[in-house]
This record gives structure tokens, sequence and C-alpha cells, in this order.
């Protein structure tokens, strides 16, 4: 939030209304820029921030969470314009992931849209958005508005998450199936009960929840879940930690595993959501939606490159390495787009954009890597096999109840 | 739609002078094609109509000049009827007390009088100006290349561009090169002296335009109207107006097989899976088609007629910025009698008549107009189309037919135009009583078309007569947006035929023909 104390020049990047919890809590004092805010990159250790996801439970500030609000009468078949998937199947109190393209079929952004009502929708993107929802506003009875700083959003994700919210109060989550939403209560000391809406999302392919409530009752709600997961292993984890959970849930993030056609500058650098392995969010069944022609006719010709998992043989994560048919080094098909080490499948994993013809589950490539010991550099040429994503999926994370610790 | 399929080929949207011959050219091509025309007469902006009782006049477009020749032979419409009541008609800059300049044929010997340098440049430009035209008119005349395809008629078509202009030789080359982007303004600053024929020269230029003398495309422009009819340019008036054309253009749509409808008023373009399927009609009747061919302007036909949510977002925000507002507007008088023009030749009287003193004068029209106001002094081109075709007018009476500009579509101020539409008529007869001083008690009625009024009336989005603005962004390969471009559009089945496509508007035709060759080359 700008301060008046402040001028906006002084501090360019905003605070999220969990900033002054969040830097009390911050041993590295390692915060990074996102979306015009600064947020925290690691807290303590990557380590412990990552296992406090898979074994106990994790608070993460998602607030920069770009977020629109969508309404009006032609809200619905503005969004199923707009977007690669049938929203027209969506009703409220569910949320779908979603991608969509420009003209030419390349993916501008994913997000997630909320069915708030008949007609009224939230949409919440990695990326700003508006200038390309005005355009696809076009035409359209519908009314767009950001609200990305109105909504303090916090993700709370790990086995025990549901056990966490339950024991602060709110009552019901349980409930909750995945990619389902609802309005909530939660009681704390210094006042009557916040309201909340949860959401039975994440990013961490994980057993979670989103919290999404009023800038005001953030810091209540953050010292209700502190409070009582102070004898839960509870963590407030940074975006390092959360990104090895993404790998290992095989989930995308701009500009890392594909930039955003909005802002490509070369030519080709664009990428299709048939080429991201998304097909399966686009329904060319429902009518016409942007960018449904040119996807058409790349699926009919066949996608030119392929986001694939991969199994990197060592324990050096493949970070940018570049990929080959051959251990010779040759033929060059590709480039690791996300790489990590990871914990839990004890596998050293990777996201990697590569030839189409390259992609086929079980076939291996070689990744070309790049080590430093002490300033003394290697280069390995290690064998990655093309395998399934995600690479981690356990069945906690659809389980309705959720188990209670 | 029955099971032996629609029973039209082509249903075409408008019954415009592109939509007719587009029509004729189908229909010759073995089509069965069906024009659908929302007012009650065809022609669209080619059209006479009443304005007064017993009065008629060419409503929007008035002279015949950028029709090619080839089309109206193609089309027989000699034989079907079109008569000109007048061809060659001269144009006379209008100057104070009785000053005027004949341009025109005669215009060299006429020039000398005035200035022998003059007489000369004027000679070489003519000169320079048929050569660039015959060396672009075929460039008009056909369906434009797009860039990076593989197909060879695209670089066939571009290597013929290429090919036409090294013939020039490397003078004129030179010279298109350098002259090219110019503003007319700078082009006659440095060939001519005389204001009145720069003046008329440069209202050639920013004519029907949303440009004045010094604004950047001008001499594109220029070179436009001259590549559109190659040689002189041959001014006629046909007899009965422009909307004998129309009527000529329809019937040689209908001898060769095509229906035409009017009173139709077409609301909706069908979409069947992802295909244009035929039209619905206000009435609610709907007409299948396996396509449907418009000829209404680029905004109309996506964001009206087809409906944004079968387009791409991209598309949708190129068409709803492309510029499209007219700045033209046209005023009819009714005559009671014919007024005097002191220093006209009755020869002179019949062609037209230029009110553009020089390019400032132009220019200052042009000022008020970049600030949403009329001009205060506004530039026109008169006619008196009763002088070659009596039948316009009741016996002894005249009709004026006046092109004003400049009238902004949106006007600031209190009122918009309903307040100012009257104060800008009088202000237009004013001006012109300045060369015809009893002018004003000659005056019977008089209607004024303003912008919104050229958009209601004739069904333009913007009221601009070219449906889109002729600039360098929206011209050739681009006109009128990337993705409508060679006559096509983003979906399967639907074509556009109209104005806002390559070459542009004009009551030229070329549009319309060009659209039926890439028609019919589609499904060869």
């Amino acid at each position: 939030m700008l301060t008046e104390s402040e001028p906006h020049y002084r501090q360019p990047l905003l605070k999220t209304p969990f900033h002054e919890r969040a830097r009390a809590l911050s041993q590295l004092d390692s915060f990074i820029p996102w979306s015009g805010y600064t947020t925290v990159d690691v807290f303590t250790s990557v380590e412990q921030e990552y296992f406090a996801v898979r074994n106990a439970s994790s608070l993460y500030d998602l607030t920069p969470m770009v977020k629109y609000r969508i309404a009006g009468a032609d809200a619905l078949r503005f969004l199923n314009r707009l977007t690669t998937r049938d929203l027209g199947k969506l009703r409220p109190g569910r949320v779908a992931y979603t991608v969509w393209c420009n003209d030419e079929g390349h993916l501008i952004d994913d997000g997630t849209v909320f069915c708030l009502g008949p007609n009224e929708y939230r949409l919440c993107t990695a990326e700003r958005q508006l200038d390309w929802l005005r355009a696809s506003a076009i035409g359209f009875d519908v009314e767009i508005r950001e609200v990305t700083e109105e909504i303090a959003a916090l993700a709370v994700q790990g086995p025990t998450s549901c056990k966490l919210l339950k024991t602060a109060g709110v009552q019901g989550v349980e409930r909750l199936k995945p990619f389902e939403h609802g309005a909530f209560a939660m009681p704390h000391s210094s006042g009557p009960p916040v309201s909340l809406l949860v959401s039975r999302t994440g990013f961490t392919g994980d057993l979670g929840y989103e919290l999404w409530m009023s800038p005001a009752d953030a810091e209540p709600v953050w010292d209700a879940l502190m409070e009582v997961g102070r004898t839960r292993a509870v963590r407030p984890i940074g975006s390092r930690a959360l990104n090895i959970a993404r790998i290992e849930a095989g989930f995308l993030l701009p500009r890392l595993d594909f930039v955003s056609a909005a802002h490509t500058l070369y030519l080709g650098t664009e990428r299709s959501p048939l080429e991201l392995g998304l097909a399966w969010l686009v329904d060319f069944g429902k009518g016409h939606f942007t960018g449904r022609r040119a996807l058409l006719a790349e699926a009919a010709r066949g996608p030119r490159h392929q986001l694939v998992g991969l199994d990197v043989a060592g324990q050096k994560p493949a970070h940018n390495a570049l990929l080959y048919t051959a251990r010779s080094g040759r033929k060059e098909v590709g480039s690791v787009t996300s790489a990590a080490w990871s914990p839990t499948c004890k596998r050293n994993i990777a996201l990697a954009m590569v030839d189409a013809a390259c992609s086929t589950i079980g076939s291996t490539l070689w990744a070309d890597i790049y080590l430093n010991r002490e300033l003394v550099w290697e280069r390995r040429m290690v064998a990655a096999r093309v395998v399934e994503r995600p690479f981690y999926a356990p069945a906690r994370r659809r389980a309705t109840p959720p188990a209670d610790f | 739609m029955s099971a032996a399929g629609p029973r039209y080929d082509t249903i075409i949207v408008g019954g415009g002078h592109n939509g007719l011959v587009c029509a004729a050219y189908l229909a010759r091509g073995g089509r069965s094609v069906l024009v659908l025309e929302a007012a009650s007469q065809v022609g669209g902006a080619a059209v006479t109509r009443e304005f007064a009782p017993g009065f008629k006049v060419s409503a929007c477009a008035h002279l015949l000049h950028l029709m090619p020749p080839v089309l109206m032979r193609e089309l027989d419409l000699e034989t079907l009827g079109l008569k000109l009541a007048a061809a060659d008609l001269p144009s006379t800059a209008l100057g104070t007390d009785g000053a005027h300049l004949a341009l025109g044929v005669d215009a060299p010997s006429a020039l000398a009088a005035h200035s022998p340098a003059d007489a000369a440049a004027y000679a070489d430009w003519q000169a320079l100006l048929s050569r660039l035209a015959a060396a672009l008119h075929p460039v008009l005349s056909a369906t434009p290349p797009r860039l990076g395809t593989e197909a060879w008629r695209d670089q066939a078509a571009l290597l013929s561009l290429g090919w036409r202009l090294r013939r020039l030789g490397r003078s004129d080359l030179r010279e298109l090169l350098r002259i090219g982007g110019m503003c007319v303004h700078d082009l006659l600053e440095d060939r001519f002296r005389l204001p009145l024929l720069k003046g008329a020269l440069a209202l050639d230029a920013v004519l029907g335009t949303n440009y004045g003398p010094r604004s950047p495309g001008t001499v594109l422009t220029l070179l436009y109207r001259a590549a559109a009819a190659p040689g002189a340019a041959r001014l006629a008036q046909p007899l009965g107006g422009l909307g004998a054309l129309s009527e000529a253009l329809a019937r040689s749509a209908v001898s060769a097989g095509a229906e035409v409808r009017t009173d139709a008023v077409v609301e909706r373009i069908l979409v069947r899976e992802d295909r244009a399927a035929g039209v619905r009609l206000a009435s609610g009747e709907e007409i299948a088609s396996q396509t449907v061919v418009s000829s209404a302007d680029p905004k109309t036909t996506f964001l009206r007629l087809l409906g944004c949510e079968h387009l791409d977002a991209g598309f949708v925000r190129r068409v709803s910025q492309l510029r499209s507002r007219g700045l033209t507007a046209k005023l009819h008088l009714a005559l009671s009698q014919l007024p005097e023009f002191p220093g006209l030749t009755p020869a002179a009287l019949r062609g037209r008549l230029l009110v553009a003193p020089s390019p400032d004068y132009i220019e200052r029209a042009y000022n008020h107009a970049k600030y949403n106001e009329v001009s205060s002094a506004p530039m026109l081109e008169v006619t008196i189309p009763t002088l070659a075709d009596p039948s316009l007018a009741p016996g002894g009476r005249h009709v004026m037919s006046v092109i004003v500009q400049y009238a902004p579509y949106v006007l600031a101020g209190a009122g918009g135009w309903p307040g100012q539409r009257q104060p800008f008529a009088d202000l237009v007869i004013d001006t012109l009583a300045r060369y015809a001083p009893g002018l004003g008690d000659c005056v019977i009625s008089s209607e004024l078309l303003a912008p919104p009024d050229i958009e209601r009336e004739f069904r333009i989005s913007g009221g601009h007569w070219h449906h889109a603005e002729l600039a360098l962004d929206q011209f050739f390969m681009v006109r009128p947006v990337p993705g409508a471009t060679q006559y096509r559009s983003p979906l399967p089945g639907l074509f556009l035929c109209g104005a806002g496509c390559h070459p542009g508007g004009g009551v030229m035709g070329l549009a319309g023909r060009n659209a039926a060759q890439a028609l019919i080359r589609e499904a060869a």
C-alpha cells in the first residue's frame, strides 16, 4: 500500500497487507518483486519451507496475483470467447483453470476463473491483462475492473492445511471439493469473525486452500493461523520453495516455461496451449473463442514444439540446459525451462520445451549441464528421459474430506 | 435449409454500386446470386432521389469519373440504358471578381494567360501524373498480394508491381519515391505559383478524406485519384444522375441471372459450424447461401452484422479502430432559376466549380475539423446537374449539388448537428454567394447531409465515402485491416466487396469487380 509519508517513487514496489508480518519472520531479508509488489523469496531456508508444503502446512502470500472482477449480462459469453474452456459448465461456487490466446492461437496467460454468481466472475492471472480484456470486451456487455489491491490472498497448502483451518475455526472447510470455493468465517481474538472466501485451489499439487479476504483482515487471519499452527510446524514460505513444489506438480510459470504472446518480441518464441501440453483445456466444440481457427489449423498440422517432463540422471538440476538427441551433442532439440531436485520424489526433475518429434514418453534426450565447483566449471552431458507429468501427485490432494491429523 | 442445400450460391449484402458490380460479375461467372438492399432503390451512395418536391439529385456521389471504361464495357452498361448527360466536364477554380481559372483538357492554354511558368509546370505535372497513373492503375484493378506467403499468386503480383514501377524509368521512379510520402501542399509549392491552381489541385487530393493539404499522405490520395482514372480525368454526369448508373448495374446483374431485392434489411449474417451460412433479415426471414459477400463497410459487416463473438479479439480491435469517420458533407439546393456566376462561361458552368482559392484556405478550413468544429470558410465542389439534365428539376428550375468540407462527424458544442445544420447550410450558401451574388434569392429549398446523416441514409458507419480512411496504414495490402484483406474475412464463407476494401470507394466499382474475381478464383 502506498503511504502518504513516502511518495511512490521512493517505494516503487507496493507492500502487501501481509508485508509487516512477513518481514518480521524473514530471517534472510530476501525479497523479490512480483507484479509490482515486494514479496518474500526465502524466509529461512528453501528446504525447510518446501517440507512445510509437503509434510505440514505452509502460508504463502499470493496477494500480487492479478485479480479482475468480470460482471454483466454478457460476462459468461465474454469469458467463453476469451478463454479456451467451456465456462458454461462452471457453476457458482466452482473454480476453473483455463488459458487464453491471441488471434494466432499463441498463449497469452493462464489463470483461474471463480464463478461468484450468475454472470459474476473473478479472473486471477499471473500478469496484468486489462488491455487484452478490454479488447476482448468490444461488443460485449461486460464490466471489467482490476481488484488486485482490494483483495488480500493467502495460500494455505500442505497435508495438514484442512486441519489447520478447522482448528482456526473455519467450520465446514473440509467439505470443499477440489476447485470449489465458498464463503466462510474465521474467528479471531481481537474482534468479530473475519469473512473469507476459501477456494480449494493451489499451486503446489498438494492438499491446500487459498484464502481471499479484505486487506484489513489480512493480519488477523495470518496471526490466527500462525497461532494455531505454532504446534503444527506451520511455516510461511517464499517463492523459491513454492517453485520446487510447482515443478513437482508440473505447473507452468509464465516467463519461465513460456513467454506470454503479449510480451514476445522475437517471432517464433510464442507457444500455443497445444505445445504446452494444455490441449485438454481447449474445447473446440463450445463455439468460437479467440485463437480457435488458428489452433484448429495447428492441431491439424501438429504442434511444432512440446512441453515435456524430464527425469534427469544425477542430482544436479539441469537449469537452462540445452537438450540434444545424442550424447555427441550435435543435434539440438530444445532446452530445459524449469529444473529442480525433487526432495519428495528423490528424482532430478525438469520441465523442457522440445521439438515435437522428440516428445514421446520414454525417449531419451541428453542434457548439457554446467556445474560450478568452486569456480571451476564442469560440463556434463547426462541422459534425460521423457516421463509423464506430474512428477508428484499425492492422492490427498483430491480426498474429500481430507484426512484429519 | 432444405435438403437440396441453399437456393443461392452467394448472397450480397448491400446493393450499392460495388455490391451490384460484384453481383454482375459473379452471375456472369455462373453463380446464383441474390443482392439484398436495405433501401427502396438500389445504388447505396450512388443514388438519385428527390430532396425537395420535384427536385432530384445524386444524393451522395454526384459525378462519375473513376469507374474504369473496361468495367462499364464488360457489364454492358451502355446497352442496358446508361446514357451520359455530359462527359469530359471541365473544372473551374473560382476566383474573386470573376477571375476564374479553367482547368481540364485545355488547361495549359488557359493557364498561360495567367502564368506561362505555371502553364509549363502544369503540362509537366499532368504528363508525369498520367505516366504514374498508367503504372499504378493495374494495382487498383487487382487483388493486392500478401507478404510472406508461399502462394504463387502473391509472389507474381509483387513481382509484377515491381516490374511496372521499374519500367517507369529511373527519373519517374525517383520522383514517385520522392513525392509518394509527401503532403500535397509541399508538392504544389515545389511546382506551381498560382494560388488558385494550387488550391484546385489540393482539393482533388483531400476531397472525401480526413486530410488538409499539409497532412501526410495527400500526394498518395492524389495519385490514387489519378490512378483510378488514368489519362485525363473524364468527369461525366449520367443522365438521370448517379442512380441511373446503379440501375444499369442492377440490370446488368439481373440480365446475367442475379436476383436483386430492395427493402431487404440484413440484420445478421448467419453462422453455422464456423462458416457463413446466409443472412437473417429484419423481417425475420432467413435466407441460406454458401457464401455471403458484404458490400457494407467493415465495421457494419463485422461488428454489427456478424457479431464479435464469431471473431478473434485482436481482429475485432483492429476493425473497431479503423478510422472511418467522414469529414465531408453534402448540400443540395433547389433553385428557382440559374444564379449568375460573373465571369463563368456557360460551358464552365456545366462542369465542376471549385471553391478552394489556395492550399492555405483549405488548410484553414481543415483546422476547424481537428477540433470538431465546422469550417468557417469551407472548401466546396459544386455542380449544377440540371444544366445537362433538365429532367432533375421542374421546367426552368435548377438543382445545385455541393460537396462541402470540412464537416466533422462529431460536433463540439451544444446541440451538435441538429442545432448547426441550418447555420452551416447558410454559411455554404453565403460562401457561394461571393461567386454568384444572387444565389441566396434563388434558393427555394435546401438539404444538408452531414456525416451522421450520410451514416444513417446510406448505412455507412461513420459516414465516410470510402468506408475507411485512405491512409497508408489502411491501404492496398492492409486494407481494410490485416486479417480481412484480399476480399476475405476470418470467417470462412464470408467475403467483402465494398469501398472498405482495396482500392476504396468513389463510384469506381473496382472493389466489387476484384472481389468477384477473387471469389471465382477461390472456387476454381
